[in-house]
């Protein structure tokens, strides 16, 4: 299954009263507020540095870089932690101590306890769950106030007992006499104790990720050389926007014992020879995805406020994007388990009244440069789009030179819970740093859902 | 039991020929230059240095090694051995379901004499060597069935690329055929994957499926089917399927890739083991004799096939080619062969529905009654995507039911042919339920409820109140006219038969049994649910017992009167299976059921009179009477232990028997005599059935016979068996039985016909 997220942007709409009283902008091409409903906007969101899994943050808890992310959070926007109504976190691989992760992060954050949080699971676009249930909250009325966000630490990961071993231990426990016991003890077997790894294989079809990447590339011809350019390009621009200070959504994190974090430290653009070089790491021996061209294992955090445009204005806010429509789509998790961006894009562009054209900001999950292409290939194709989408004509693919400019997934890495807010944050910052209207993010992601059910949705934003 | 292994051999040789239904695929343009010169089969162009050589035979959906093909492959090779331009070859199908599914079985029947054979089988031996010693590495791309000769063809090749996809199968199915592999194969295989896996491939003749196949050696790489992408996922896939192959093509060209595959240690371990003689010799004497037990010599290909494995390996390759082309010839000459040949081309015929689409696809699908016969069809049903409702009337004999369709499927995950996830996608096809919600959508309702005409009815006017006016409703039955059942019909022309055979995962074949009344779309409706169903179909004309039964009873009663003339079951048991037959005849008794037996030997008796007699029916009753009812109370013939494979004889029958008994009458009761007075009756009874047009052909009738009812397989079926062996030795000894016993024997007129006119049911 895969679903996507997408979301648009749009700055400044001359029918928001905020927009009039404070933007510099007078003209506005196309509004997207909608009658009746709540403006939602985002005030501010921040993220802790991503790294490479097994640096800094290996000896922390996944709730620690949450909490990192909430504090940044709160020292960023100076919001009184009383009035946020609600706190909601995306995570994918569980600790099993802190399955309520958000709430677990948020004590420690300090914030109210008498504010409540849930942790929601999505695979890779957890966070835009977490952000759209907060926009749901606010739309509906229930909230003024939310904090998104999302955490994956996958420095480490619950290892279990095997089944066996666990209704032994199970059993165990019930076992009164000691003849039980000994009688139960005297079952367990050498293989009992074979560790059960979390899965990284997709449950429905027992095929990971990277291979399902490598099949999509190839069904859409993409080369490896393409695919190498494509992921150096990543880099590239990432070291570039990091160089140049763009990321303005990173904060510090002192990490307990250990030196101030202050960058993300997956960011290593190399040279097309030494990519080259690197054996496929899926399907080998011929296979076009590599160890360079994929998203790596990633430890980070990120959250951000969202409120109610009157909210925010009333409190002095500057928000600094609106977020609209939203679409969430799913396939067939075999042969299109990454394909998602290409369904959801022109969903919710229609919804929305725009055309590839209007979006000034594309940020788009990179998984794998493989998976990013083959959607591009797809978007741009009739065929495609006539035979498998049920749609007259191609909705186009979106212009390089307005996607992920400031590097993606591959080069900055890719927290699963956590992606969702840098996505939706870099799209708003760039378009208030490139002067744009509207932004499109998108992501893919996998997922345990086993039947094919419309649970995908896209937002859009206006800032 | 080889029979019913021969049996379920052909299931899969079956499937893997529906496999081949593929769709016309078009030939894409060629880069780079190329000897564009038009041939019918097989073209190539160049790729940069790479000849890719591309199988296509037209108007056909699957590519079979014919003279044609042959022909011009040799032209193709040569001409790429000759050019400079090319340094290595890629030889692919155009077709996405078929690499190339076996050599031209017809240029192996239009055949007079063993030499003919023998020398299709040197010219093939000729061309794979020439192949195999090619300077310029050549890589088969495999997608789709390869078989047979597509197999040998395909490991005289330097490299193989297969795609990991459920259609490709590779295996060498000449066994089921009767034959062997005639092209080399039997030299070949030992040496790729081991002796031991050798033998296993030719004298089953199995299917091996991509990923086993890599494991075993017998291809080099596997490359994942694609899903959609610029062009439909299946030609997407071949192209890929081809670019890959270049690769390595060109990769052997400059040595860059070793044609040594590292060996496991298992791997390794065997291959030391095979090159020491005492322990070959050990193999080929465990091999020869684990093949005499299960074929009783009866099935001549197995035994040749070691024979000519052996002189490969242990005289060299030159004495191996030799016999190989030699006992080809012998065994394509013999009966067996021809009898399993025309079991190939019979159910190829059953496969089909000739009676056209029906107008309404049944995609929800009702069967009543949730026993062991329900609950497989149900089984049979949801596994191909059928939305099936199983109901039942009590929740226990529900939940059983329900138990028996998780079993079946679940049991296909331990052996990994399915995932758990697809278990429980398919397992969700099933609603189970006590009532008649949801019958109003029902396309099709097969009852199966207990066989009693009274229940039959009442079942029949409670469902045709509550489903649409389309819906058919098949009856699962098999011995009750369905005229009769049908009598209460509102809608007669929607009634039909279908009867199934226990266990109905296992057991392939349906007969269908249409009466006066039933529609023709009624009919094409309840074969297509059969094919769908994985079933080989007969369709047959309502009468009493239809023909499976029909043929069956007569046989049984002899089997009574053989064993009240003091035959043992033992005995008994083994003069059938000896004759070929895959379960003993006192066996198939207890398997059916001794009620069951006397149900229908006591209705089959009333409808035919005293063609049906011989044995006393009185044997049945008593043991019916004393709780003997075969295997499912536990005691029959012979007594039956839950978990406990051997099985003794129920020695309380012994007073039963003796109470029973009759004098033999010498003169027919030799060994083979008692073997041919039930095969005649049988084979006379589906004559009649013949001539009174319950059947509609031959063909079907054994077809019905093998897959139904365990007839000989080596003998192809009852009238397979009278071209065969001689109508009028039929007649002939059929009339010396007449003789001893009177009118059971009397030898129907079709046979007499046959046999004064010196006719045969095949052309």
């Amino acid at each position: 299954m895969t679903s996507i997220l997408t979301y648009t942007f749009k700055n400044l709409p001359s029918t928001s009263a905020w927009a009039l009283r404070f933007s510099a902008q007078t003209t506005t091409k196309k509004t997207l507020a909608k009658p009746n409903v709540r403006n939602i906007v985002v005030v501010d969101g921040v993220r802790i540095p991503f790294l490479l899994s097994g640096t800094s943050y290996k000896d922390l808890m996944p709730h620690d870089l949450a909490r990192a992310a909430l504090s940044g959070l709160l020292h960023r926007t100076n919001v009184p932690k009383e009035v946020v109504d609600y706190i909601i976190f995306g995570t994918v691989i569980q600790e099993v101590k802190t399955s309520n992760v958000a709430r677990e992060a948020a004590l420690g954050a300090g914030f109210s306890d008498k504010t409540p949080a849930h942790t929601v699971t999505m695979a890779c676009i957890s966070a835009n769950q977490a952000m759209t249930t907060g926009v749901g909250l606010i739309a509906s009325g229930q909230s003024d106030v939310i904090v998104a966000g999302g955490v994956e630490l996958m420095s480490d990961v619950p290892i279990r007992h095997s089944r066996k071993m666990r209704k032994m231990m199970l059993d165990l426990n019930k076992a009164k006499t000691l003849g039980q016991r000994l009688s139960l003890i005297s079952k367990f077997r050498l293989n009992f104790l074979t560790p059960e790894l979390p899965a990284v294989a997709e449950f429905s079809t027992s095929e990971t990720m990277g291979h399902s990447a490598d099949r999509l590339a190839a069904s859409f011809a993409v080369s490896r050389l393409e695919q190498d350019e494509y992921a150096l390009r990543s880099h590239r621009l990432a070291k570039k926007a990091q160089d140049e200070g763009l990321l303005s959504d990173v904060v510090p994190f002192k990490v307990p014992g250990k030196e101030t974090v202050t960058k993300d430290n997956g960011i290593r653009p190399s040279s097309l020879e030494q990519m080259a070089k690197l054996k496929p790491a899926f399907v080998k021996p011929y296979g076009t995805v590599t160890a360079a061209n994929s998203s790596f294992l990633t430890d980070g955090a990120s959250a951000m406020l969202i409120m109610a445009e009157d909210k925010a204005l009333a409190m002095g806010y500057k928000p600094k994007a609106y977020l609209r429509d939203f679409v969430y789509v799913s396939q067939d998790p075999k042969d299109q388990l990454l394909l998602g961006p290409t369904y959801a894009t022109p969903k919710v562009l229609e919804k929305a009244g725009l055309t590839l054209k209007d979006i000034d900001a594309f940020e788009f999950h990179e998984a794998f440069s493989g998976q990013i292409l083959a959607n591009f290939k797809a978007m741009d194709s009739d065929w495609f789009a006539q035979n498998y989408m049920g749609r007259k004509t191609k909705v186009g693919a979106p212009p390089l030179e307005k996607f992920n400019n400031w590097g993606g997934s591959l080069s900055l890495g890719h927290p699963f819970g956590a992606t969702g807010c840098r996505l939706v944050m870099a799209a708003a910052n760039r378009l208030r740093k490139e002067g744009g209207q509207f932004g499109l993010v998108a992501a893919c992601a996998a997922g345990g859902q086993a039947d094919p059910q419309p649970l995908s949705h896209a937002s859009r934003t206006v800032l | 039991m080889v029979a019913s292994r021969a049996i379920g051999c052909l299931r899969r040789f079956t499937n893997a020929s529906r496999t081949l239904h593929c769709s016309g695929y078009i030939s894409r343009n060629f880069t780079g230059s190329s000897a564009l010169l038009a041939r019918t089969h097989i073209n190539y162009g160049i790729k940069e240095d790479v000849a890719v050589i591309r199988i296509n035979s037209p108007n056909s959906k699957v590519n079979t090694l014919n003279k044609e093909l042959q022909a011009e492959f040799i032209e193709v090779m040569n001409e790429i051995w000759a050019s400079d331009q090319v340094r290595s070859a890629v030889l692919i199908s155009s077709k996405p379901g078929c690499f190339i599914a076996g050599a031209d079985i017809n240029m192996i029947a239009a055949c007079k004499t063993p030499q003919e054979v023998m020398r299709l089988s040197q010219e093939g031996q000729k061309m794979f060597e020439k192949l195999e010693k090619s300077a310029k590495p050549v890589v088969a791309a495999i997608s789709g069935s390869c078989l047979g000769g597509g197999l040998e063809l395909a490991i005289s090749c330097q490299y193989r690329i297969a795609t990991k996809d459920k259609k490709t199968v590779l295996g060498v199915p000449e066994v089921l055929l009767g034959i062997l592999p005639g092209a080399g194969g039997t030299q070949r295989l030992p040496q790729m994957v081991g002796i031991p896996a050798a033998f296993d491939m030719m004298l089953t003749g199995r299917n091996i499926r991509a990923d086993r196949a890599k494991k075993m050696g017998l291809v080099d790489q596997l490359v994942e089917p694609l899903g959609p992408g610029i062009k439909p996922p299946e030609e997407r896939t071949i192209e890929y399927l081809e670019e890959i192959a270049v690769t390595f093509a060109k990769g052997l060209a400059d040595k860059k890739i070793s044609l040594k595959r590292s060996k496991g240690l298992m791997e390794r371990l065997t291959s030391y083991a095979m090159g020491i003689p005492f322990v070959r010799q050990q193999v080929y004497k465990k091999v020869e004799e684990q093949v005499r037990k299960q074929t009783k010599g009866l099935y001549p290909a197995p035994l040749k096939i070691i024979d000519v494995v052996k002189t490969g390996l242990e005289e060299g390759k030159e004495a191996g080619y030799l016999s190989e082309s030699q006992k080809f010839g012998e065994l394509a000459m013999t009966r067996e062969s021809k009898a399993l040949i025309g079991l190939y081309h019979g159910q190829v015929l059953c496969k089909k529905n000739k009676f056209g689409t029906p107008q309404k696809e049944v995609k929800n699908l009702a069967v009543l009654g949730a026993g062991l016969m329900g609950a497989g069809i149900a089984q049979v049903s949801v596994d191909k995507g059928l939305k099936t409702i199983l109901k039942d009337a009590t929740l226990t004999g529900l939940s059983r039911g329900q138990q028996q369709v998780f079993k079946g499927l679940n049991d296909k995950v331990k052996k990994k042919t399915l995932t758990s996830f697809e278990r429980d996608f398919i397992f969700n096809n099933l609603t189970g339920q006590l009532d008649y919600q949801g019958f109003e959508k029902a396309d099709m309702v097969i009852e199966a409820v207990f066989e009693d005409i009274n229940l039959k009815h009442k079942v029949l006017k409670e469902v045709e109140a509550v489903i649409p006016a389309h819906c058919v409703f098949a009856s699962n039955t098999s011995a009750l006219p369905i005229n009769e059942i049908a009598s209460v019909s509102k809608r007669p022309e929607k009634v039909i038969g279908m009867h199934y055979f226990s266990p109905v995962d296992k057991m392939q074949l349906l007969e269908i049994i249409t009466t006066e009344k039933t529609s023709k779309d009624t009919t094409a409706s309840a074969v297509a649910v059969g094919l769908k169903q994985g079933k080989v179909i007969i369709v047959v004309k309502d009468g009493p017992g239809f023909y499976t039964t029909r043929c069956l009873a007569p046989m049984m009663s002899e089997v009574i009167r053989i064993l009240q003339e003091g035959v043992g079951p033992k005995k008994l048991d083994s003069l059938t299976t000896g004759f070929g037959f895959p379960v003993g005849a006192a066996t198939l008794v207890d398997e059916v059921g001794v009620d069951v037996a006397k149900h229908v030997a006591e209705d089959l008796g009333k409808a035919f009179g005293e063609r049906f007699a011989g044995g006393s029916l009185e044997l049945l009753k008593q043991m019916v009477a004393k709780g003997f009812l075969g295997r499912k109370s536990g005691k029959g013939f012979y007594v039956y232990k839950e978990g406990v494979k051997s099985k003794d004889l129920n020695s309380e029958m012994d007073s039963v028997l003796a109470g029973l008994q009759v004098s033999p009458k010498p003169e027919v009761s030799s060994d083979e005599d008692i073997q041919y007075r039930l095969v005649s009756r049988f084979v006379n009874e589906a004559a009649m059935c013949l001539q009174e047009e319950i059947l509609a052909t031959p063909a079907e009738g054994d077809i019905g016979a093998v897959f139904g009812l365990g007839f000989p397989p080596c003998l192809g079926g009852p009238f397979r068996f009278v071209d065969l062996y001689g109508a009028q030795k039929i007649v002939d000894r059929l009339k010396r039985y007449e003789a001893a016993y009177g009118k059971q024997f009397t030898p129907c007129q079709l046979l007499i016909d046959q046999a004064s006119a010196n006719k045969k049911f095949y052309q």
